[in-house]
């Protein structure tokens, strides 16, 4: 093997599978946005200091501008991408929505795949852990109230529909 | 007017949809086959004449299309037109006081030509297949420079035998403003109370979370260029970039999509929107440039950055017999914030009736990144300046904080009110925004418990800030409303939102006047290839300026409509209103006729010919002056005397914006506003070294508040209208960043009585705080 | 922001992974990546190939029965969810929640974390505090560092260039033990502007048998107050002695400063959080 050569990479985004040739260097966040056109999730410092790339792998939400894309093959990523089902908004959407949890939108993806993530390993979250939860989420527009209320009401969403089932 | 259904409604916002799926499309997300990426070379000199660039190396690289340098880049790019930023555009010298024109503005090229001024000027642009290679070449370009004496500090930069910028410049200093109001020397005289001051506004970074981001591409059907550009006012850079290539206006369009935040920087095109569409047109192909992070911190301007020497004289009683207020603004390295200072002038006098009053300014070239609009660009400076003053005055005098701004308020007013420093405010009621605000936060009550807490040893305080400020500049704004055939209704808008969210409040507007559903109408923006010529979304203008041109083409559209039902229903004009969606006669309610049935004959041969055809409008709305919104903001806080930490325990903010159009979006305007205003007080600082390195260039050293520093928000209003727009609408964008941070600052002062500190400079953080104790307590033992 | 182009090896055991570093002086290792990767696109380090250990069995898990093992690979997010670790080490737990954020957590690991030896990490000082020891691996066979020899310099550690942390063990603590970790976390970077961790234990006498007390984020590496340890020892731990012990956390040691925080501060900092560890530490006993 070569120096430098591009390597094979299979990324299992949003249910999908999608074999690459790429350079070790390429981070998840470049292939997602770049290889894979899923720019939902974005980049804003591009050095793991203000989450706006958090994407959920293997149930965690993480970095992707911190990830190499050769360390994820096989792995089950998740991006803003895969949240809604159809024309049903993710709880956490819904509840963006509902709490007005944003203006500009370019933190947005980060924050809710922050909290889809929380939510999924802790359906009862008090304020302390959503806070905590999003507390590597920057949103310089300063929609933290609202983002904190959209966590406790995508939690109440998401308990209700299970009770509904 | 009809009723009123969704204006001053709780609605959910247009924009929800795309922003919450990460469908939409931000400019680094827009794809065009055979684009090239740019990285640029920049300078790691504060001051420096370029030797020899030799990029022979780097143009031998894998995908290395073209290395360009300033000298090359001026064969077909002009240098950047003059300066731009909020209320500046030129056109907007409606007040005498400009005395001295800025001296004659520098020439800016794209990239450096000679000299460098500031670290982080690029000296040359790699052009590449990828944006990896383009910045593996960056690398490898090998620059000589021939290294400048450097100057950082603004008072240094002044002095007879500093370091010079421009060679027209004389002592560095790029502008001047000045104001004169009554007499400040015998206001002075043996007045009983003097307090003063020399307070800080520091550097910040903006940090909209989308960096710059500039794609341009050459576009057959205009012949010329399309440039998609992170922008918060498209037609300026199409007039730029028309200007820079020396290209007709209509072979160039500006298309700014979704726009991840803007906070005044991304005001007027910056040298890359010019290096970027320059290459795509020279080499005709599509060029991406995408502002990394750190570039942001090193290249995109910076805000505030004042010092001011503050002195108020007054009564016994607190009632102020004169201010004095002398300004030095740091312009860093380029002109792009030379009208800063004098906004702050312009807003001196506060919410206060001023006899005498005396501003000086003098704006200041150095070695550093150019300073410009941010969020309020030069009014937050002045509002914190003359709150900092009464809160020194109160302790000089031994006066309730609160008293003493009683005391000095402008009565109330309903048809303009000419400051000491020669603004004519539209319209005003401080005393009422002060008194919701202590009566929601309980002003009495905290002040009990604070007492109590001091004897506890816990150190709260309790800080206000009563603001007013300038908002809806001119010098004008544009709207198109067209009803299509079908009876849908597009909304044209010459602002270009970003956030704000005025897609939701332009359609209630439309639909309350058009009995239209939301749904059924869109709202375009940011495109100058579609929409009328305007000027963009700043200094707070969108709905007052932006929102006014919608009514009047509004109801430029209804006189029509409501003339064709008339027609067709055979009934007065005057006689048809809008009543459940459609156009009927009054007190006939079963004749009417839908919009969409207006709409098809509107565009059809059937009615009489003197009918004309077509159902829209084009409005241009030129404001006679600006607005002044205003209001009280009180913040608590709780200081740790062992560490200095401040904890921010409650906030209060009465905001008074006019008349309210959609109160969700602005609850979002004022959280943000208090949470930039916050970072301002305790976080945020840019802070370069004196060699002119910057010291704080990332996130990691920049801290901005997270979740957990925002505190539990209380959002108030009075509503005051204003006669200077149809809708009564003063603005919102950045009022709340400039009352919170003197009222947190003030909290955090206010804590410190006990040690008899009466002023600190922001940010208030831990180690400032701390100090300031240690010193204050060394003092008072050594007294004793 | 882009690194320079690299090779990537996942090798399949520590053994192999050793052979790598041995075999190029510029390779380095990946185990989590929050601190490198972010070097990298800074150009700060341009490592010529990264030996990734995600590849390796074995290096991940918490065994807490007797002597306290962690596998080097164990995530912060592991350790902070980790019942039993927080029943006989519940400053390591509490400690994990509050490094950085959960993204961070969720991909840093102890090892990582040690081996870079930053000097505001969080746990450095933990180890140091909890007397703890490294298993390390390199081609010349295994070796065991004890906590006082690890850390050499700023980003510098015992370890050789080929050799790998592979698991990280720590002393079940006496009964009469209490811990705790105070942290002065930086505003922007989440790190340790200043972080000091406590272990004390006490003696059927109810003096302090022994004191472990470690300073990170002021000096160059994490560091032992020992003068304050020696304070301790023998003595009742009190308000009185508490606060003798933090007044002396700060003598001899070397401490930076910058423009958030200044030597000076920092110094102050570093007796305000000894105190507040110590009293946290003996309510925990």
């Amino acid at each position: 093997m070569g120096p430098h050569t591009h390597l094979p990479v299979t990324l299992s985004v949003n249910g999908s599978r999608f074999p690459l040739l790429i350079e070790p260097r390429r981070t998840l966040l470049d292939a997602l946005r770049h290889d894979l056109a899923l720019t939902g999730t974005k980049k804003v410092c591009d050095a793991g200091d203000c989450g706006a790339c958090t994407v959920i792998v293997d149930g965690r939400a993480v970095y992707a501008c911190l990830l190499l894309a050769v360390d994820c093959d096989d792995r089950d990523i998740t991006t803003i991408e895969g949240l809604a089902k159809g024309n049903a908004l993710d709880p956490v959407q819904e509840a963006f929505i509902q709490h007005d949890a944003f203006q500009c939108g370019f933190c947005t993806s980060g924050q809710i795949m922050s909290l889809r993530a929380l939510l999924d390993a802790n359906p009862e979250p008090s304020d302390d852990q959503i806070l905590r939860a999003v507390t590597g989420n920057l949103c310089r527009c300063g929609a933290y109230l609202n983002i904190l209320k959209a966590g406790r009401l995508a939690a109440d969403m998401q308990r209700q529909a299970a009770a509904d089932v | 007017m009809v009723l009123s259904r969704l204006v001053g409604a709780e609605v959910r916002r247009k924009e929800d949809p795309r922003l919450i799926t990460g469908s939409s499309t931000y400019v680094d997300d827009v794809r065009i086959p055979g684009m090239a990426y740019v990285a640029m070379v920049r300078s790691p000199h504060p001051h420096a004449n370029i030797g020899t660039i030799d990029a022979s190396a780097a143009k031998a690289m894998p995908g290395v299309i073209a290395v360009v340098t300033g000298d090359e880049l001026a064969e077909y790019c002009g240098p950047l037109s003059g300066a731009a930023g909020e209320g500046g555009s030129g056109e907007q010298a409606d007040y005498e006081e400009r005395e001295e024109e800025a001296e004659e503005s520098p020439p800016v090229w794209p990239i450096a030509r000679g000299t460098v001024r500031w670290v982080g000027e690029a000296v040359a642009a790699v052009v590449a297949e990828s944006r990896y290679q383009a910045e593996d070449a960056a690398e490898a370009v090998d620059v000589n420079y021939d290294v400048l004496p450097t100057v950082t500090d603004p008072e240094e930069a002044m002095k007879d035998g500093a370091p010079q910028l421009y060679s027209m410049v004389k002592n560095n200093i790029g502008a001047t403003w000045n104001r004169d109001h009554g007499d400040i020397e015998a206001a002075f005289r043996d007045a009983p109370v003097v307090a003063k001051a020399r307070i800080r506004s520091q550097r910040l970074s903006a940090v909209p979370m989308e960096t710059r981001a500039v794609l341009a591409t050459p576009d057959p059907l205009i012949n010329g260029i399309t440039v998609w550009t992170s922008t918060q006012a498209p037609h300026w850079n199409r007039n730029s970039i028309a200007d820079g290539l020396g290209l007709p206006a209509t072979r160039v369009r500006a298309v700014a999509p979704e726009v991840g935040g803007g906070f005044g920087v991304k005001i007027g095109a910056y040298q890359e929107d010019f290096i970027v569409a320059a290459l795509a047109f020279k080499m005709q192909r599509p060029v991406k440039w995408i502002e990394t992070r750190s570039e942001n911190f090193l290249a995109t301007n910076h805000g505030r950055d004042q010092w001011a020497d503050v002195e108020i004289a007054a009564e016994a009683d607190g009632r102020i017999r004169g201010l004095r207020m002398h300004v030095v603004q740091d312009l860093g390295g380029f002109p792009r914030g030379t009208d800063l200072a004098e906004l702050t002038g312009r807003m001196s006098s506060g919410c206060y009736e001023i006899p005498a009053l005396e501003f000086r300014s003098r704006s200041v070239y150095t070695n550093k990144m150019a300073l410009g609009a941010y969020r309020g660009a030069g009014r937050p400076e002045a509002a914190f300046y003359v709150e900092r003053a009464i809160d020194l005055l109160a302790d000089a005098a031994g006066l309730d904080p609160v008293d003493v701004r009683r005391r000095n308020f402008i009565a109330p007013f309903d048809d303009g009110f000419t400051t000491a420093s020669g603004e004519k405010y539209d319209t005003g009621d401080y005393a009422k925004a002060l008194d919701r605000a202590m009566e929601v936060a309980n002003y009495k009550g905290l002040r009990a418990e604070q007492v109590q807490a001091r004897e506890e040893g816990r150190y709260l305080g309790i800080g206000l800030a009563s603001y007013v400020e300038i908002c809806g500049f001119g010098p004008f704004e544009s709207a198109t409303v067209r009803v299509e055939i079908n009876g849908d209704v597009t909304i044209y808008t010459g602002i270009s939102p970003h956030g704000q969210g005025q897609e939701t409040s332009f359609a209630q507007i439309v639909g309350d006047g058009l009995g239209v559903p939301m749904e059924k109408i869109g709202v375009n923006h940011g495109d100058t290839l579609n929409t009328p010529q305007g000027n963009g979304t700043m200094g707070s203008r969108g709905l007052a300026v932006g929102g006014g041109a919608v009514v009047m083409a509004l109801d430029k559209v209804r006189d029509r409509a409501q003339a064709i039902a008339a027609h067709l229903l055979e009934a007065a004009p005057e006689d048809i209103e809008i009543t459940q969606g459609a156009f009927r006669v009054k007190g006939v309610p079963d004749r009417g006729v839908s919009l969409e049935e207006i709409a098809s004959k509107a565009y059809s041969d059937s009615l009489p010919a003197e009918f004309g055809a077509g159902l829209e409008a084009t409005e241009f709305f030129r404001p006679d002056d600006e607005t002044f919104p205003f209001g009280t903001h009180i913040a608590v806080v709780e200081v740790v005397a062992e560490t200095g930490v401040v904890k921010l325990v409650k906030f209060v903010s009465v905001d008074d914006c006019g008349v309210i159009i959609s109160p969700g979006l602005v609850r979002g305007q004022v959280h943000g506003g208090i949470a930039q205003g916050i970072g301002q007080a305790l976080l945020e600082e840019i802070v370069y070294d004196d060699s002119g390195e910057l010291v704080t260039g990332t996130l990691n050293d920049y801290a901005i508040p997270r979740a957990f520093d925002f505190p539990a928000i209380e959002t108030h209003h009075t509503e005051t209208r204003t006669y200077l727009n149809p809708l009564g609408a003063k603005g919102i964008g950045e009022a709340a960043t400039i009352g919170s941070t003197p009222a947190v600052a003030n909290a955090v002062i206010d804590a410190l009585e006990p040690w008899g500190i009466t002023h600190l400079d922001v940010p208030c953080t831990p180690e400032r705080v701390w100090r300031a104790i240690r010193d204050a307590s060394a003092g008072t033992m050594a007294a004793d | 922001m882009f690194p320079n182009q690299f090779e990537y090896q996942r090798p399949d055991s520590v053994q192999a992974a050793a052979g790598l570093l041995a075999a190029d002086p510029d390779a380095k290792l990946l185990a989590g990546g929050h601190s490198l990767i972010p070097a990298m696109k800074l150009r700060l380090a341009s490592p010529s190939s990264l030996v990734d250990l995600g590849g390796i069995e074995g290096l991940v898990g918490i065994d807490a029965a007797g002597t306290i093992a962690i596998g080097a690979m164990t995530t912060y997010a592991m350790l902070r969810d980790s019942r039993e670790l927080s029943r006989v080490l519940p400053m390591v737990t509490d400690a994990a929640d509050n490094v950085g954020d959960p993204a961070v957590q969720a991909r840093g690991t102890l090892g990582g974390a040690l081996a870079h030896s930053d000097p505001a990490a969080d746990f450095t000082a933990i180890f140091l505090a909890l007397n703890g020891s490294v298993d390390v691996t390199g081609t010349n066979g295994t070796r065991t560092i004890g906590a006082d020899d690890l850390f050499v310099d700023l980003f510098t550690t015992a370890l050789q260039p080929d050799e790998i942390i592979t698991s990280v063990s720590f002393p079940a603590p006496d009964s009469g033990t209490g811990m705790a970790y105070e942290k002065f976390r930086h505003p922007a970077s989440g790190y340790a502007v200043v972080g000091v961790a406590a272990v004390v234990t006490t003696g059927s006498d109810g003096n302090v048998a022994s004191a472990r007390i470690a300073i990170t984020g002021a000096p160059s590496k994490a560091t032992r107050a020992s003068e304050s340890e020696q304070l301790l020892q023998g003595k009742k731990l009190n308000d009185e002695s508490i606060a003798a012990a933090a007044a002396a956390a700060a003598n001899g040691l070397d401490i930076n400063g910058d423009h958030f925080a200044s030597e000076e501060y920092r110094r102050h900092l570093v007796g305000v959080l000894t105190g507040r560890a110590l009293t946290r530490a003996a309510a925990g006993m």
